[in-house]
């Protein structure tokens, strides 16, 4: 691959002093600047990355073979709920605050976010949600056992006093996500450069400016459901109490009202990257750029009015179970429109397969198996049989794992060569895709097989019918979770040293932190606004 | 099923992908695909579950079709030269209006579906009541008057440490729900305390079991058989341990059935009647005390600390009787110490009560007699 990167960008190093970060600790505890606020999201979200597959290698170690061999059913619920939670808000979420930070200055032509002091706000009550959530683990009653979804009454009623804690927690990383996306929002509103019109953005930035909507929107609605658990279990209110007069099915409809919204809040981003990295690697301009943008404000639309399709077993009128399901299946229109933009872009380019492209092009297959499965599970009747089962952990796993995932880890290969000035080794990014990509399979491809032939989610030990596709996904499993750590590895050697990278990095890159700023770029991006025509 | 029998932890892992790969290709019964049901509505889901199956099937050949030429021929290695082309009106329509269709395509009969299981009420000629407890089910005949609790088979529970070899392992009940064939079933869900999914995948039937609402589901049984299915929605600790099984026989067999029932029922009843010695108290309560108490409280009374209290030592078990009554027979409010009168007979908690007071590191030396059950009620 070393001919279709240039790697003698000797460059302006360092004439930046006079603005350069403070020494020491302090400078990441007190800094206001977005590329560093976008490391420290970075470095939190690698951290829980692997916390919650620590934890998701416990699960499979305890479903590797059927029986209980290694923990008790009390503790393995606490591992599902954990992993979910750990996953969803610690290592997706912040992972694309991150990539905002770090990008989305840069992609405007921005010195920095619009509201630094906030940004680091944002940033720094995460650390102490995060602890004050697994710090359950260790105290009487344990970390919280019911499910990321955490039902009504399981969570309030039978739920122990750690779940209090759980509550705080929750509360604390809705305050940091709404802080980060009104800052993302002022930014992208704000701080754009002369002649960086709406439609001139790059998707990246659209995604980040529709997700961020999204997020003040539906974070609001997590706190007010949280409260009323809160209320429920100790002030003595009945909201998903029914012998008070409550509903525990309102409890879900307030949660997948945040939840549906939540699942594009990870995928819109994704969805920006991969739009990102295709055209660079197929030489060739994204295809059908507005259609992506009005797609996207479609989809993100569209997943408010969809919620109800997560509870088509909770007895819902018939009226309303079709009018889900008619919305549901809705969303394969302009989600199926993006992944026809994508494969015309690759159409007739000039393609190479550099890291970032192998695991966009690994996006694009297995997030679309996951977008099957997802057409599959929105029709109502068939969903009835399919709910609660594996096949929805596999369904939510090619999504969130080979999607969303596999985004962060593209745009991760993409943009450090920009970020750091250092081409990351393309052999062990190489590897580390091939490694994945398959181990990934191995894991999350048999749970289709289990959940049509009837395990359900969420148990500890199953009937022996599915003792050999679990052993099978149990090995897939933990070679996936070693591939992360091998990562790190790469992570790590990339930071410290490596070939240097150009200024556009890429022979086919576009946009202005390839085209206006030098690798590593200065510590404020633009001191002054570029002229985009 | 050899494969299977032949598993220990160590060789399972030896013997690797390719010989359990090869093993599960061949033999239908480790299941790729939807369990095949027993009932007309069963079957029509699994024809729309197919279909849209297919669909995707050959949408994913023409997705990744292309992207594959595309792979194969446009790559630089190969001299291609990038076009430029980068939007086209025409083709955004039509890959818009494309798809729209076949979404219409699925929606028909997705809907005819969907309004035939939604009907449980139509013609229903038997009505069982399904009530979910943590970690139990019980069934009610509505219209006979026959009502038991079906739980876990302690076959099972025995050999949870390594259940290889162990047929039904986690799918077998003490008591399983008889039914008819060729009736249509009404089933009404109901939970006591959170949130229960009654799933049996061959009768095609997964409903929520709700505290403080009823459900309605449906079945109507072709075959008879043995159909086994499990709890669906996460119910707290032993989620994973409160299966089902429905046994279907013909009318004539249910019916007997029934009566059989009936008649242990009554001599229940009768038994409460009488005196029951400390012996025969705590040899039924040791019994029911680990099919009902143990899960939470623990088989040697330790519980689990911070979620349930342990019975060793606890002032409630070792203080006043009727403080100790009143909390198994009507339950405590806001916590998950569920009220005892629904789930177990008079001789039962007599039994359980005694049990716990002189067993499990507590020692009283009193003992609740049946008769004292019926006036605690």
């Amino acid at each position: 691959m070393s001919t279709e990167i240039t790697h003698d960008g000797a460059h302006d190093e360092h004439d930046h002093h006079d603005h350069g970060p403070d020494k020491g600790l302090m400078r990441w505890v007190t800094t206001t600047n977005h590329k560093d606020i976008g490391t420290l999201y970075l470095w939190l979200s690698f951290i829980m990355l692997l916390y919650g597959g620590s934890m998701a290698m416990i699960i499979r170690l305890e479903l590797f073979q059927p029986g209980l061999q290694w923990v008790e059913p009390h503790f393995f619920n606490q591992m599902t709920t954990m992993h979910g939670l750990v996953m969803v808000f610690g290592a997706i979420m912040p992972a694309f605050v991150g990539l905002a930070n770090w990008l989305v200055p840069m992609m405007i032509g921005a010195p920095d976010m619009a509201l630094p002091r906030l940004n680091n706000w944002s940033f720094w009550i995460l650390p102490f949600a995060f602890t004050m959530l697994a710090s359950t683990t260790f105290m009487e009653g344990g970390a919280p056992a019911f499910g990321w979804t955490f039902y009504a009454p399981l969570s309030t009623t039978f739920a122990p006093d750690t779940t209090d804690f759980f509550i705080f927690a929750v509360h604390l990383m809705g305050i940091s996500s709404v802080m980060g996306s009104i800052n993302i929002i002022a930014t992208i509103l704000n701080m754009r450069a002369p002649g960086m019109t709406l439609m001139k953005m790059p998707l990246f930035v659209w995604t980040w400016l529709i997700t961020a909507y999204l997020l003040i929107a539906v974070m609001p609605v997590l706190a007010g459901a949280v409260t009323m658990m809160l209320t429920d279990r100790h002030f003595g209110t009945s909201f998903f109490d029914a012998a008070g007069g409550g509903d525990p099915v309102m409890f879900q409809h307030i949660f997948w009202f945040f939840g549906h919204p939540e699942v594009y809040i990870m995928i819109l981003p994704a969805f920006g990257i991969i739009s990102a990295i295709v055209p660079t690697f197929a030489r060739k301009p994204l295809f059908g750029y507005s259609s992506m943008v009005y797609a996207s404000a479609s989809i993100a639309i569209l997943s408010f009015m969809v919620w109800a399709h997560h509870m088509f077993t909770t007895g819902m009128p018939v009226a309303g179970e079709l009018y889900f399901m008619y919305a549901t299946v809705l969303i394969s229109v302009p989600t199926g429109v993006k992944v026809f933009n994508w494969v015309t872009t690759m159409w007739k380019g000039s393609m190479t397969f550099e890291t970032p492209m192998l695991f966009a092009l690994g996006f694009i297959v297995m997030f679309t198996i996951g977008g099957f499965s997802g057409l599959m599970l929105g029709v109502a009747p068939v969903d009835t049989q399919y709910h609660d089962t594996y096949f929805v952990v596999a369904h939510f796993h090619y999504v969130l794992v080979t999607g969303a995932l596999y985004s962060i880890i593209a745009a991760f290969y993409y943009w450090v060569p920009k970020w750091t000035g250092h081409m990351y080794d393309e052999t062990l990014g190489k590897i580390h895709f091939w490694w994945s990509t398959i181990a990934v399979n191995v894991l999350f491809f048999p749970q289709h097989f289990i959940g049509l032939a009837g395990m359900p989610r969420r148990i500890p030990d199953y009937s022996l019918q599915f003792a050999e596709f679990n052993a099978i996904s149990s090995i897939g499993g933990f070679a996936f979770g070693l591939a992360q750590v091998f990562f790190l590895y790469i992570v790590i050697k990339t930071i410290k040293g490596g070939v240097k990278a150009t200024d556009k990095v890429w022979e086919g890159a576009t946009g202005l932190e390839f085209e206006e700023l030098p690798s590593p770029p200065p510590y404020h991006s633009f001191t002054q606004a570029p002229q985009v025509k | 099923m050899r494969f299977l029998k032949l598993s220990r932890p160590g060789l399972l892992m030896l013997t690797g992908l390719i010989s359990m790969l090869m093993a599960s290709v061949a033999q239908a019964e480790y299941g790729l695909n939807m369990t095949e049901s027993v009932t007309p509505i069963g079957r029509e889901l699994y024809s729309l579950h197919m279909l849209v199956f297919w669909i995707c099937v050959a949408i994913g050949v023409v997705v990744f079709g292309a992207m594959a030429w595309s792979i194969i021929h446009h790559r630089k290695s190969k001299g291609a030269v990038a076009a430029n082309f980068h939007e086209s009106t025409t083709v955004e329509i039509v890959w818009t209006v494309v798809p729209l269709l076949i979404l219409i395509g699925i929606a028909i009969p997705a809907t005819g579906t969907l309004l035939d299981l939604e009907d449980a009420k139509t013609d229903a000629e038997i009505t069982v009541q399904v009530t979910g407890i943590q970690w139990k089910w019980k069934y009610t005949y509505v219209d006979d008057d026959v009502s038991f609790i079906s739980s876990l088979a302690q076959s099972s529970r025995d050999v949870i440490k390594d259940p290889i070899g162990h047929e039904n392992y986690l799918l077998e009940v003490d008591q399983p729900l008889v039914l008819p064939v060729n009736k249509k079933i009404r089933f009404l869900f109901h939970a006591d305390d959170v949130i229960h999914a009654w799933w049996v995948p061959e009768l095609a039937v997964k409903q929520d079991a709700i505290p403080g609402f009823i459900n309605d589901s449906w079945a109507l049984i072709e075959e008879p058989g043995t159909y086994r299915g499990q709890c669906a929605e996460l119910c707290g600790k032993d989620h994973g341990f409160m299966p089902i099984v429905v046994e279907a026989v013909s009318e004539a067999d249910y019916l007997a059935w029934l009566d059989s029932k009936k008649s242990e029922a009554a001599a229940a009843a009768a038994s409460a009647e009488q005196e029951w010695s400390m012996q025969d108290l705590l040899a039924k309560g040791e019994t029911v005390y680990q099919a009902n108490c143990a899960a939470c409280h623990g088989p040697t009374g330790a519980g689990i600390p911070g979620a349930f209290p342990a019975m060793t030592g606890s002032p409630v078990v070792t203080g006043d009787v009727a403080g100790h009554v009143d909390i198994v027979v009507n339950g405590k409010a806001g916590t998950a110490m569920a009220a005892f009168k629904g789930q177990l007979n008079d001789v039962d908690l007599a039994a359980v009560i005694t049990y716990e007071r002189n067993a499990l590191g507590n020692s009283v030396g009193d003992m609740v007699q049946p008769s004292a059950i019926k006036n605690a009620r």
